[in-house]
């Protein structure tokens, strides 16, 4: 993070490309709107300048980053909007017909559930037995793997060790 | 709240994020239709004032998502969404 208005405007550049890179690798779709982009690559920047994370700058940010984990981005609720709605929340990814132009992005309902009733961890399932190792999940992408800690980085999606959660 | 001066549709009060691309959206409709409306930039404001500015938009959008837009003290509309807002404000 470096200061000063040019600066910044560097790193919104450096960010947009990195993030466009990052997208294509793994099989998303940015909106080709690239005016809409830079705009919530904006908002991205400076939540990442004010609160140290780049939280969805769509969101209220609380500030404490237990609090927002869930939204830092892509947040845990872009897949199942991406499969609702064709967009996430912002309409920074989107579905492949929206990224063709065949259906336009449009402002979406509000997925994550409200304060004070967002579940961390997924519940036991009754009647599974317990693995020999615990299996993780990637709140991004799904990810799945049974090892005694969860990876530093997605090796799918690259996101951080704390998004995974408990899944078996 | 800051007043965007424009015609007087209705009595508006527009909740936003300074951050959020949907908002200013919003704004820049708004803007484009010359309404009048007043808004806050939640995420600038400070401490108690923002807990204080919080609890208004939850009687109206309990999830708290942003854009949301008091019409008349009334009805809440929700998200970015051009017709919605033209069938509310006869635009």
């Amino acid at each position: 993070m470096s200061g000063g208005p040019a600066g910044s405007l560097k790193d919104i550049d450096l960010y947009y490309e990195e993030l466009l890179t990052r997208a294509r690798a793994s099989g998303y779709h940015l909106n080709p709107d690239a005016g809409f982009v830079k705009v919530i690559v904006e908002g991205l920047h400076a939540n990442l300048e004010r609160h140290g994370y780049a939280a969805c700058p769509c969101r209220l940010v609380s500030g404490k980053k237990e609090d927002d984990i869930d939204i830092i981005c892509p947040c845990d609720y872009r897949d199942a909007d991406l499969n609702e709605h064709g967009s996430c929340f912002c309409a920074l990814f989107v579905s492949r017909e929206v990224a063709e132009g065949i259906r336009p992005a449009a402002s979406i309902p509000e997925r994550r559930p409200p304060e004070g009733s967002r579940h961390r961890d997924s519940s036991p399932i009754a009647g599974i037995a317990r693995p020999s190792l615990p299996v993780w999940r990637c709140r991004v992408c799904g990810y799945l793997c049974a090892r005694e800690e969860p990876p530093e980085t997605c090796p799918i999606c690259k996101a951080a060790a704390e998004r995974f959660e408990r899944f078996l | 709240m800051t007043r965007v001066d424009g015609k007087n549709k209705a009595n508006l009060v527009l909740y936003t994020l300074s951050t959020c691309v949907w908002c200013r959206m919003m704004k820049s409709f708004l803007a484009k239709m010359d309404v009048g409306y007043d808004y806050v930039d939640i995420d600038t404001l400070e401490e108690e004032e923002r807990i204080k500015t919080l609890d208004e938009v939850k009687h109206w959008n309990p999830k708290c998502s942003f854009p949301s837009l008091v019409v008349n003290g009334e009805q809440c509309i929700i998200g970015f969404n051009e017709d919605a807002l033209r069938t509310a404000l006869k635009l």
